[in-house]
């Protein structure tokens, strides 16, 4: 079974939706035990880091999270979802995130160094993902793939981990690997071909 | 590099989408589902259904549509037309739109943008804006004035400073429709498109006088949109997306390519 983490962060029927029509269908649950007996864990999130921080505190869901990932579950993030893996947020005043990857999350400057247009804020749109080594999960996607993103902050993803990066002013870590732990600052359910070749193929990984 | 966002708009009156044709009202051209998956299919970045009849009767007949759209495609689309509640927000965002665009609603009550982005997040609430250029006054500064109804009716504001007031609000993105180039066919209004887009921080995306590929380059380039909507150009009017996307590619304007 998928367990889609709701943690009161957005709407998850679009991943749902998306899983579905690949026929690995989830389910969408807030609760421990559920994440517990899952297989693989889908953790997505829209909205601001301070807020889903405390929700995750509130349901106690963070012990469940870190546990899947100590199991070696195949666990995926998503947009907020993977912002808050790492082990801080600038966003809200700054704060503590679960620390399942080494990094911090920054905001986009609006006024890129030099004489560059404005960067608008949010990042919105299609935006190509350069993958910097093979892995099962982003198997057979052609390179220079486009992902839609939409987001204000990024990663600075220690090296180790950076799976894939995005030039938006900035060269950011749009995707992070380590172990059984994936996850992309793009959504995969809203990029169409390649992000749900990326879903099935996260939905049928065996990591070794 | 991010790419320019190519979006396909659907009007649908009662379930079809439509199109208004002068003297004769309004002439079904096909079911929104089938042509959404369609669009989906060519490669659009992006889609806008608007729903033009904005009756009681009609809002569920859209909800219905954009269910049924929301489990055929894997791209963000938006929905607007008549959006009045946070209440009318949160239903058309549950039954699987990715963003609502208000107009009129915002219009009349602009903190209708800052509730929705509260409650839903900045990159759900597009700010869509009909705007008539005026000349430039003491009211209207910029020379171009915020019109609802369809451009029927004058507001007094100022087209920029409403655009940078709800951006202020919470408004993650603008659809910037110029009623004076809506219909022509001639292309965008490049002017008050430069002007918006570049007197804010998020996307806009340019609306109103697409009739061909060279439009959109001029509007994505000279006009700095982020994003330009087109309708009657794809619906009927000879081009495809695709063949848009490879007529920008060549002018060096980066866009999202299909590739598997």
């Amino acid at each position: 079974m998928i367990a889609i983490v709701d943690y009161r962060a957005g709407n998850l029927a679009s991943v749902a939706r998306a899983l579905d029509h690949l026929g690995h269908p989830g389910t969408i649950t807030s609760a421990p035990e559920v994440i517990a007996d899952a297989d693989r864990i889908v953790f997505p999130g829209v909205g601001a880091a301070g807020e889903a921080m405390r929700n995750l505190e509130e349901l106690g869901l963070a012990p469940a999270l870190r546990q899947a990932v100590a199991d070696g579950k195949p666990f995926l993030g998503i947009c907020l979802g993977y912002q808050i893996l790492f082990e801080h947020s600038d966003e809200d005043g700054g704060v503590p995130c679960l620390g399942l990857l080494p990094g911090r999350v920054v905001r986009f400057a609006e006024l890129a160094s030099g004489t560059g247009p404005r960067l608008k804020v949010p990042h919105m749109g299609w935006n190509r993902a350069t993958f910097l080594r093979p892995h099962p999960v982003w198997k057979d996607i052609p390179d220079g793939s486009d992902f839609y993103f939409v987001h204000s902050y990024y990663p600075q993803a220690a090296p180790k981990v950076t799976a894939c990066t995005t030039d938006y002013g900035v060269t950011f870590a749009s995707g992070a690997a380590s172990g059984s732990l994936v996850g992309f600052q793009f959504h995969p359910e809203k990029s169409g071909p390649p992000g749900l070749r990326l879903l099935r193929n996260f939905c049928q990984w065996l990591p070794g | 590099m991010l790419t320019k966002r190519i979006i396909p708009c659907l009007d649908v009156r009662a379930g079809k989408t439509t199109k208004g044709v002068k003297f004769q009202g309004n002439v079904d051209i096909g079911d929104p589902v089938e042509m959404a998956s369609r669009y989906y299919a060519d490669g659009a970045d992006e889609l806008v259904f608007y729903d033009i009849t904005a009756s009681a009767e009609g809002r569920g007949i859209m909800l219905d549509v954009v269910r049924r759209v929301a489990r055929e495609i894997f791209i963000p689309f938006s929905v607007g037309g008549g959006l009045a509640t946070l209440e009318d927000m949160r239903a058309v965002l549950l039954a699987g739109a990715e963003k609502v665009s208000l107009n009129s609603g915002a219009v009349a009550n602009p903190d209708l943008i800052r509730q929705g982005a509260k409650a839903f997040g900045r990159q759900c609430v597009v700010l869509g804006m009909d705007v008539l250029r005026v000349g430039i006054t003491p009211e209207t500064p910029s020379g171009y004035e915020i019109v609802t109804h369809g451009g029927r009716r004058r507001t007094g504001r100022d087209a920029l400073a409403w655009a940078r007031q709800a951006e202020t609000l919470g408004a993650g993105e603008i659809c910037l429709n110029s009623i004076d180039a809506d219909g022509t066919k001639a292309g965008y209004e490049l002017t008050l498109t430069r002007l918006v887009s570049t007197g804010v921080g998020i996307p806009v995306i340019a609306s109103g006088g697409a009739g061909e590929p060279e439009h959109l380059a001029a509007v994505l380039t000279d006009g700095c949109a982020d994003a330009a909507l087109i309708a009657s150009m794809t619906h009927f009017g000879g081009y495809t997306v695709p063949g848009i996307k490879q007529f920008l590619a060549a002018r060096q304007i980066p866009v999202r390519q299909l590739r598997c």
